[in-house]
């Protein structure tokens, strides 16, 4: 059994503690939440130990591994603590507020030797993961151009403020919503390091970003638009997707269905000339416990066989994650000028 | 239960293989107009019963069957709650405290918030109920036979183990709604042993059933073996497995199936709806011309 403790309750958290719950090899033995109302219902009817102090919950519970799903702003304080005492960490994303925070992470997980990885489900999902799988075998040849683009209905009109709201806090669009798809595009294709030019625009909220408009070149040499708007209600909920261009085909990928077409004749198994569909259903494993996709499930239970050491631990890493922060932090600094 | 059910996934755009196949349908589905003459559709075809999400506009759907009675005197919804999108959405904006305080109704709720958790700590299960019935208010004067909840909130609270909320939302609904409570879940096997522990024997469960193993958690041999035990009485949705199989081969599996009470399905086309209707219809046709001649 691997002894679970959680730290943050809130949307993310419960379906993390969920997910957990039904895992046969997991044992929870602390939750920690500041909220009142969340610790009492979960003691009441979870039976889980509960803490409002996490430092305080892993000296008694002992965890041989911490979920770490707090807003933003916390990530940096809580992952150094639990490094400090050599426990294996799962954060959500973004991983840190700048990527400063994060390198420093990096180096301590490596010091501490203990598993690390961060919440991008996205690299757990079938048609992403296919995505990825083509490109590394060059089978759409050289990548010239790609777009990284994600939409939904996040904030859509003038409303009250939470933390997602405030910039200090990991708020706004390009840190919570534009990071899904600056990681996916740093691990499919390589990662984003230079930005020619970057729009943040606020549509509804005061002080943060609604979109980001951006035109970047990867350590590849590939160069890439990314456009993203959480205040598109034409979305029914948040829908990625990425368009990569090479010089010998084109991908076309969201989280259900995958556009391949090649112009030659040279072809992976199971693809043809021309235009190639799959849906997510053809490219997903089953998992043990579904609760809100596939890859909700698949990333714990990968998080889980690592901390046992039952795989390589290099998917999601602090690492990857890092870069993921210093992709943002270019975006976002380019805004300024 | 009918043997078919009619679903509503493809009126809210909710497609789980093309993001383009449901800007079509949100588009093809704007008014209710369109939502009610693909009803009218589905009766024809013989199907009454309408299994559907607690969504606002299903709201104006009630309200145009409840001024045609005679129209509509033997139609009967499965309603589903909750529309989880609603709450989540308001969780991101106001908080939990803040969403209780904005869906619970009565002044209940102000006398927590304003006098601290442990005031009501013993309540929850009365939170939840006063939310059931806000969810239930816009099927006033419709035949609500069977009141489901949700998977994702079926599988939260299993994960969670919580098993009070569920075997609390089963007591509710036969006790203030005089109906059976459905349970929409993808881990069919595990939520079966939690209920009958919770000492809800034979209940209605409705779960992704398909040749292809889609959603099936714990795989589909563990289904088939379960459903051979006839534990529970079953409605099969996403029968079609996500389209990775023949439509025709993908019903014959779920039809020859044993102990599947009903099948729920969902199509914008008259012409979807008529053939799901008629392949079903063949197949159970087809097992009871071979049950007479055994
Ligand atoms: N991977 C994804 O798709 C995804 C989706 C949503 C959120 N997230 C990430 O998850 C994290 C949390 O987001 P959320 O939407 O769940 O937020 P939330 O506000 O719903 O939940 C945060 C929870 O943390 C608790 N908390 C705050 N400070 C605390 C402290 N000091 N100690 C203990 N508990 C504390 C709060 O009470 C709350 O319950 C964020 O980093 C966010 O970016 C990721």
């Amino acid at each position: 059994m691997v002894k679970i403790a959680l730290i943050g309750a809130g949307k993310m958290g419960l379906s993390h503690l969920s997910i957990l719950g039904a895992h046969p090899d997991v044992q929870i033995v602390g939750v920690c939440d500041t909220s009142k109302i969340i610790v009492d219902v979960l003691e009441r009817y979870s039976g889980f130990k509960c803490y409002s102090d996490y430092l305080k919950m892993v000296e008694e519970a002992k965890p041989d591994a911490v979920f770490v799903s707090v807003p933003t702003k916390y990530h940096y304080t809580m992952v150094k603590e639990l490094l400090k005492r050599n426990i294996n960490v799962f954060t959500e994303k973004p991983f840190c507020l700048n990527p400063n925070e994060s390198g420093e992470l990096v180096l301590l997980a490596k010091k501490a030797g203990v598993v690390n990885q961060v919440g991008y489900h996205n690299k757990f999902v079938g048609t992403f993961k296919e995505v990825k799988r083509l490109v590394a075998s060059s089978a759409i040849g050289e990548i010239t151009h790609f777009q990284g683009e994600a939409y939904g209905p996040v904030v859509i009109k003038k409303k009250s403020e939470t933390w997602r709201s405030d910039p200090s806090e990991g708020g706004g669009c390009l840190m919570d919503y534009a990071s899904h798809v600056i990681d996916l595009i740093n691990d499919i294709i390589s990662p984003i390091e230079s930005c020619k030019s970057s729009i943040l625009k606020s549509i509804y909220s005061k002080n943060v970003d609604d979109s980001v408009y951006a035109l970047v070149g990867t350590s590849s040499g590939a160069t890439g638009i990314i456009s993203v708007n959480w205040s598109d209600e034409t979305y029914r909920k948040m829908s990625t997707s990425v368009t990569i261009i090479g010089t010998e085909g084109k991908i076309v990928s969201d989280a259900n269905e995958l556009k391949v077409y090649f112009k030659g004749d040279v072809l992976p198994k199971g693809y043809s000339k021309g235009w190639n569909v799959k849906y997510v259903t053809d490219l997903t494993e089953e998992v043990d416990f579904y609760l809100r996709g596939e890859e909700y499930s698949a990333q714990i239970d990968y998080f889980i066989k690592s901390v046992k050491r039952e795989n390589k631990n290099n998917v999601n890493t602090f690492d990857s994650a890092w870069k993921t922060d210093t992709s943002i932090s270019l975006i976002k600094n380019q805004s300024r000028i | 239960m009918e043997r078919i059910i009619f679903g509503d996934n493809q009126f809210f755009a909710v497609n789980h293989i093309s993001d383009e196949k449901s800007r079509a349908q949100s588009i093809k589905f704007k008014d209710d107009s369109a939502i009610i003459k693909t009803l009218d559709v589905a009766i024809a075809a013989g199907i009454n019963t309408f299994m559907c999400t607690t969504h606002d506009r299903i709201a104006n759907i009630c309200e145009i069957i409840r001024k045609d009675p005679v129209k509509y005197q033997d139609f009967k919804i499965y309603p589903c709650m909750p529309y989880a999108h609603k709450y989540a959405n308001a969780v991101t904006e106001m908080g939990i405290a803040g969403t209780l305080k904005q869906y619970v109704p009565g002044n209940f709720l102000g006398s927590i918030l304003k006098g601290g958790v442990a005031y009501i700590s013993k309540d929850y299960i009365s939170i939840m109920e006063l939310m059931i019935d806000a969810e239930m208010k816009m099927f006033k004067g419709i035949n609500t036979p069977v009141i489901f909840i949700q998977n994702v909130m079926t599988d939260l609270l299993l994960g969670l183990g919580m098993d009070e909320f569920l075997i609390g939302f089963a007591n509710y609904v036969r006790q203030k709604y005089n109906a059976e409570p459905g349970f929409i879940t993808m881990n069919l096997p595990k939520l079966l042993d939690v209920l009958e522990k919770g000492g809800i024997s034979n209940p209605i469960i409705c779960a992704s059933i398909n040749k292809a193993n889609f959603r099936m958690s714990g795989g589909k041999e563990l289904y088939e073996k379960v459903l051979s035990e006839g534990r529970c009485r079953v409605i099969a949705m996403q029968v079609l497995g996500g389209g990775a199989i023949p439509a025709s081969e993908a019903l014959e599996y779920v039809s020859n199936l044993p102990n599947v009470e009903s099948i729920l399905f969902g199509a914008s086309s008259k012409q979807n709806i008529e053939n799901t209707v008629d392949t079903i219809r063949f197949y159970d046709q087809q097992r009871k011309e071979e049950v007479i001649m055994q």
